[in-house]
């Protein structure tokens, strides 16, 4: 009767309804190898014709121990790892790392380094979101999209590129400010991108908003309301779209967010197309941002001056003793950090991110737990499918938006 | 500290056996496991904390008296305040009472706690492991478990590391 393992079928016996046991309903394997699961996640359906009665997703495909092996290693050599967590939003996982270690070690962080930060990781949330617009069109079936957002979110990782020399796994924030300072060219290109951007909007839109397939897709289906979304600890543009307005750039400022302008966009329906409409206009308030911070990007220092953490420039090796002590020490055994635990978080283009960070005095991190968007977001997604068709379960992980790498860590 | 904050920690101190502890300007309390379902009902009911952003643990390994330290951070929508608590468990046979009437995410978060660490939680729906695969021996976020490689047996630790190890003995 039933095609799953053994154990598949002991382990879900309770979960599953007694029509499948009966075998009425159909059990139904999709992925982990699936396109349109966005990654490796693996759901397993239980069918009634085309209609889900339940799903139940099952992770773990890419769990790469991530929080264990930050305890192994120092500080600073750890913070390569958070760019592999969550690989679309590299820099804002850098981003809440060195936040939590600015807090733990009260480093202070220079002012252009904070302005730099907000500029990168709000060009990050329109690359993510860029993403997210052109596979959720592809699952449903629009592929022209997808060739237009990927060429723009190329203008984004070549700003990556020309910063770090990376274009996606950058580790360029670093405990106390950032790897370097921004290359002379970058102000122009980030400028060009403003520019150009705001009708790339449009053309989207134009190419979405009266279109009646995308339309048909996406209106009704999978609709959250927000004391359930609140219920599951769903946090971002989902939480956002059933009408809270909740973002912590907003209610709990860091990073100088305080001193931009820009709007929370929210919608009341909280179905697919409300999270598509979020997310659009997420993109336009983070444009806002990137020109602020730019027109208003100050002169100085972009790493913290506090030598116990941060290692000297090279300019002063030759000249200073203290300073080949420092660079020494800091490069092999790495930095000591204060005992204590802080919880840090952001907002980062899914939701809620954020790091638990315990440390015993050593130069290696004791506990480091990732709070990570999507791993709350996915448990929705069997509420949200029940009901609804496989071709529409396929339009609700798309909308969901998360990454397995995010899921799993 | 806040002083919503400041309102919430006091009557929970003046209520239930809880400790509270401050640092970088961040409000934890230390809880007992027998408290702990209370605390949560109280703060989210009275108090608006009705967002489960964190639940995760640590393990003090070679202590065993607490072992684990089981960390919850409630957060409140409303008022943008952020409140930690800190649940002590023993290693011996660790476990304390789930929180999944209160907060659905619980569900997968105490998963990944019961695979990581091996603490059980008592009324959960389904206890199974979530991220390693289901016949998976051990619990890899524990410190006692190497990271990435197993401990080479000689004569002189051999012993020792069958005890340690019951699924290293082949």
């Amino acid at each position: 009767m039933l095609d799953q393992s053994e154990y598949a079928f002991n382990e879900l016996r309770h979960l599953v309804s007694e029509r499948a046991i009966q075998g009425e309903t159909m059990l139904l394997n999709m992925g982990p190898q699936h396109p349109s699961t966005h990654g490796v996640l693996r759901l397993l359906l239980e069918l009634d014709g085309e209609i889900v009665v339940n799903c139940f997703p099952d992770i773990g495909f890419l769990h790469t121990g991530i929080e264990k092996n930050m305890e192994a290693k120092s500080y600073e050599k750890a913070a390569v790892m958070t760019d592999r967590l969550d690989y679309l939003n590299n820099l804002g996982n850098n981003l809440v790392y060195c936040m939590a270690i600015e807090k733990l070690a009260d480093l202070d962080v220079p002012v252009r380094a904070q302005a730099i930060r907000v500029i990168l990781t709000e060009l990050q949330r329109i690359a993510s979101h860029l993403v997210w617009l052109g596979t959720h069109t592809l699952d449903l079936a629009a592929i022209s999209l997808f060739w237009y957002t990927f060429r723009e979110r190329e203008l984004i990782l070549d700003i990556y590129e020309m910063v770090s020399g990376q274009r996606m796994m950058t580790t360029y924030f670093r405990p106390g400010g950032l790897w370097r300072d921004v290359p002379v060219e970058f102000e122009n290109a980030v400028r060009e991108f403003i520019k150009i951007f705001p009708q790339r909007i449009e053309e989207y839109e134009a190419m979405l908003k009266e279109n009646p397939i995308f339309i048909e897709r996406t209106r009704d289906i999978g609709i959250l309301k927000a004391e359930d979304a609140i219920h599951w600890g769903v946090t971002g543009p989902l939480l956002r779209a059933t009408g809270v307005e909740q973002d912590l750039r907003k209610a709990d400022p860091y990073m100088g967010y305080e001193q931009y302008e820009f709007d929370v966009p929210t919608q009341t329906a909280g179905d697919t197309y409300a999270r598509y409409q979020v997310r659009m206009e997420e993109m336009r308030q983070s444009l806002r941002i990137v020109q602020q911070a730019l027109d208003k990007l100050p002169y100085g220092p972009v790493r913290s001056n506090n030598r116990k953490f941060v290692p000297p420039p090279r300019s002063e090796l030759g000249t200073s003793m203290e300073a080949v002590i420092h660079h020494f020490k800091l490069w092999t055994e790495g930095f000591d950090m204060p005992e204590g635990s802080v919880y840090v978080a952001a907002e980062s283009p899914r939701g809620v991110l954020g790091v638990y960070l315990e440390s015993d005095g050593g130069p290696k991190p004791f506990r480091v737990h990732w709070r990570t968007p999507s791993f709350d977001n996915l448990q929705i997604l069997p509420e949200l499918a029940r009901g609804h068709l496989v071709a529409d379960l396929v339009a609700l992980m798309g909308t969901t938006d998360f990454v397995l790498g995010d899921i799993d860590r | 500290m806040n002083k919503e904050l400041e309102k919430t920690a006091s009557a929970l101190v003046e209520r239930y056996s809880v400790e509270l502890r401050e640092s970088r300007g961040q409000t934890n309390l230390i809880v007992s496991a027998e408290d702990i379902i209370e605390v949560c009902q109280t703060l989210r009911d009275e108090f608006g904390f009705n967002f489960l952003e964190v639940e995760t643990a640590v393990d003090y390994w070679p202590r065993q008296e607490p072992r684990f330290h089981v960390i919850y951070q409630l957060y409140s929508i409303e008022k943008h305040i952020r409140i930690g608590l800190r649940v002590p468990v023993s290693g011996v046979s660790p476990g304390l009472p789930t929180l999944v009437g209160l907060f659905a995410n619980a569900n997968w978060r105490e998963r990944e706690i019961w695979d990581m660490f091996g603490i059980r939680f008592e009324g959960h729906p389904n206890l199974r492991r979530i991220l390693m695969p289901h016949d998976w021996q051990g619990h890899p976020l524990r410190k006692d478990y190497p990271l990435g490689y197993e401990e080479v047996q000689f004569t002189f630790n051999a012993e020792e590391i069958d005890r340690d190890k019951p699924y290293a003995e082949e």
